[in-house]
């Protein structure tokens, strides 16, 4: 029986960092995220690993770029203006093959923004962001319980398929706690080998590490396999949470903390006979289409609600098309929506939920 | 063909740390001689399975392919940081950055400068050759006062640009680095002089007493417009009245 604790998200994340097997972050201070950092600087050492308070945003993610190149598990986090600083080194990332996983415990936005909750990363998270053709698998946890899972899933993504992973929070997420039951650790010496890592290069040719090629073939045809390598990965880890929407009429789409307030909405509708239901992307890349697509051929409305101006509201409409209506409701500037809040703007649309169909 | 009766004794030969491929470098310039020097001591320390090479952008982007050693390409300016990240996860490793005046100390100044205070256990090779090779001729933060360059048509001036950046001496004020050298390769003493400096530096990492920093004068006859032999004279007449050559810190 393992213990349940309680603890922070930006806490609960570090620890499932290590937990996963790594043993090796690189960070900077920034808030919402600090306790991330500062729990890495105590634990990481007792488990043995390297933890480097970088010189900046910029440092540390390429001191994970040669961590990872030398073969480590290793992460990384910030928040919104360091994430910003972080986008080269993980294009670079990306453009060499190299895993790694990325925390993004995001402030509002944008500029320096302030420390509270946001969701205003969306498109910097999901479509690149740093230079060139890559793309980064997201996974966006609603509970701090799932925010571990989600991060230890993150590092075995990361090796699995050679890419940055970034794991996106917000800062009600980093700060608030929850009890949570960890999964065991994973022992280090038990992960897979990685023959292309830098390890010396003895009794083999040397093993080289870069994103520069200069012939266009050599690079088209580079570019080409990644792609096939993202295909791979839209068709295999997608995922998302359905709740409640067997007879919905009306759908809210929704992620993270956002995602959770909604739940509470779609049970303060569900009493008032309002037939609410949710789709929470836990991709967010790779986006849930699919499942969007089949909810927007019987449902008459798609309502995205979103701590941002409608960022993941472009992958909604991607997928619904025009199947179903596709409204939107947005905070900005570390304003939380409430459940009521919503509720009051689903009620905009409940009068769609008439037999008649009056309401189009 | 003559057949050789007589024993042979081999008295000098490529070092088998350097691979065997055509270098990228214009004629008469500065740098494969400094890639020949480090594979030359990646021999004598007997390193080469253990070594990785970790590449700048510039000149020398290529780096990695001249050594028969694991190699790494960087983002421009941030060599330090990715080199702080593979030894700090395997300190077994002998790793080196090599990087221009623009990578080292434009760019990557704030990488460069922490990675030197935090004391890492490396070894840097900063070629210093006063211009942007690569991008045509640009200025460096190290071009000279007056210095022509593509982007400072009447030469340098100091009132617009600054003065040029004296990247040892700010290293060797900080209390963590080890060895800070700053040396050249206008004549054979010298050139004597780099290869003791280079194999200093990195018998101190093997020895794990921390970080080094050998600085190289270098030339650019290409874009500097001179023949190697007046390249070669600038550097002795002029850049070391800039830049004196010479140990500023050794603390092994």
């Amino acid at each position: 029986m393992r213990d349940k604790i309680l603890i922070a998200g930006n806490d609960a994340i570090a620890e499932a960092g290590i937990r996963a097997g790594c043993r090796s972050y690189f960070g900077y201070p920034i808030t919402p995220q600090n306790e991330l950092l500062e729990y890495m600087s105590a634990h990481m050492p007792k488990a043995g690993g390297v933890f480097v308070q970088a010189e900046s945003e910029i440092g540390a993610i390429n001191m994970c770029y040669g961590a990872s190149a030398a073969g480590a598990r290793t992460m990384t986090s910030s928040s919104g203006p360091g994430m910003s600083l972080k986008l080269e080194g993980i294009s670079y990332l990306a453009g060499s093959d190299l895993p790694c996983v990325i925390v993004n415990v995001a402030r509002g936005g944008p500029g320096l923004g302030n420390i509270a909750p946001g969701q205003g990363d969306y498109f910097q998270a999901t479509k690149g962001g740093g230079h060139g053709d890559y793309r980064m698998i997201v996974l966006a946890p609603a509970t701090i319980p799932e925010a571990t899972e989600l991060t230890m899933l993150a590092f075995d993504l990361a090796d699995k398929y050679r890419t940055p992973v970034l794991v996106l929070v917000d800062g009600v997420l980093g700060q608030m706690m929850e009890p949570v039951e960890f999964r065991d650790p994973v022992d280090p010496a038990t992960l897979p080998p990685k023959p292309w890592a830098l390890t010396g290069a003895q009794g083999r040719p040397p093993n080289i590490v870069t994103s520069f090629f200069l012939d266009p073939q050599e690079l088209s045809e580079l570019n080409l396999k990644r792609q096939d390598r993202y295909r791979r990965i839209v068709t295999q880890e997608v995922r998302y949470e359905e709740f409640e929407t067997g007879d919905a009429t009306i759908v809210i789409a929704a992620y993270g903390t956002v995602a959770r307030i909604a739940r509470t909405t779609v049970k303060l509708a569900r009493n008032e006979g309002i037939k609410l239901g949710l789709l929470r992307p836990i991709t967010l890349w790779p986006f849930p289409y699919a499942p969007l697509r089949a909810l927007s051929n019987r449902v008459k409305v798609i309502l995205t609600v979103e701590m941002s101006a409608g960022q993941m509201l472009e992958d909604v409409r991607l997928a619904v098309a025009e199947r179903a209506e596709t409204p939107f409701y947005g905070e900005m500037g570390g304003i939380v929506p409430t459940p009521r809040g919503i509720l009051m703007e689903v009620k905009k649309y409940a009068s769609y939920d008439a037999e008649d169909d009056q309401g189009f | 063909m003559p057949v050789m009766t007589q024993k042979m004794t081999k008295v000098f030969e490529r070092p088998r740390s350097l691979a065997d491929i055509e270098f990228t470098y214009c004629p008469g310039c500065h740098h494969g001689l400094i890639t020949r020097i480090i594979a030359q001591v990646i021999d004598e320390l007997g390193i080469q399975e253990r070594t990785v090479v970790v590449g700048p952008v510039g000149c020398s982007v290529f780096v990695y392919q001249w050594f028969r050693c694991d190699g790494i390409q960087s983002a421009h300016g941030r060599a330090c940081a990715v080199a702080t990240g593979i030894k700090r996860v395997n300190p077994d490793l002998i790793v080196f950055t090599y990087q221009g005046d623009g990578d080292l100390a434009a760019i990557g100044t704030a990488e460069s400068i922490h990675a030197a205070n935090r004391g890492e256990n490396i070894t840097v090779i900063f070629i210093n050759n006063q211009i942007y090779g690569m991008t045509g001729g640009q200025m460096a933060p190290t071009t000279l006062i007056g210095q022509w360059a593509t982007s400072c048509p009447d030469g340098r001036d100091a009132g617009l640009a600054g003065y040029p950046i004296r990247f040892s001496e700010m290293v060797a004020q900080l209390d963590a680095p080890v060895y800070v050298t700053r040396q050249s390769l206008y004549d054979q003493k010298r050139i004597m002089a780099t290869s003791r400096a280079i194999k200093k530096a990195f018998q101190y990492q093997v020895e794990c007493k921390g970080y080094s920093l050998v600085e190289i004068l270098a030339n650019c006859p290409t874009s500097w417009h001179m023949t190697p032999t007046q390249a070669n004279k600038h550097i002795a007449d002029v850049v070391t009245s800039v830049f004196p050559l010479g140990d500023l810190v050794d603390r092994g």
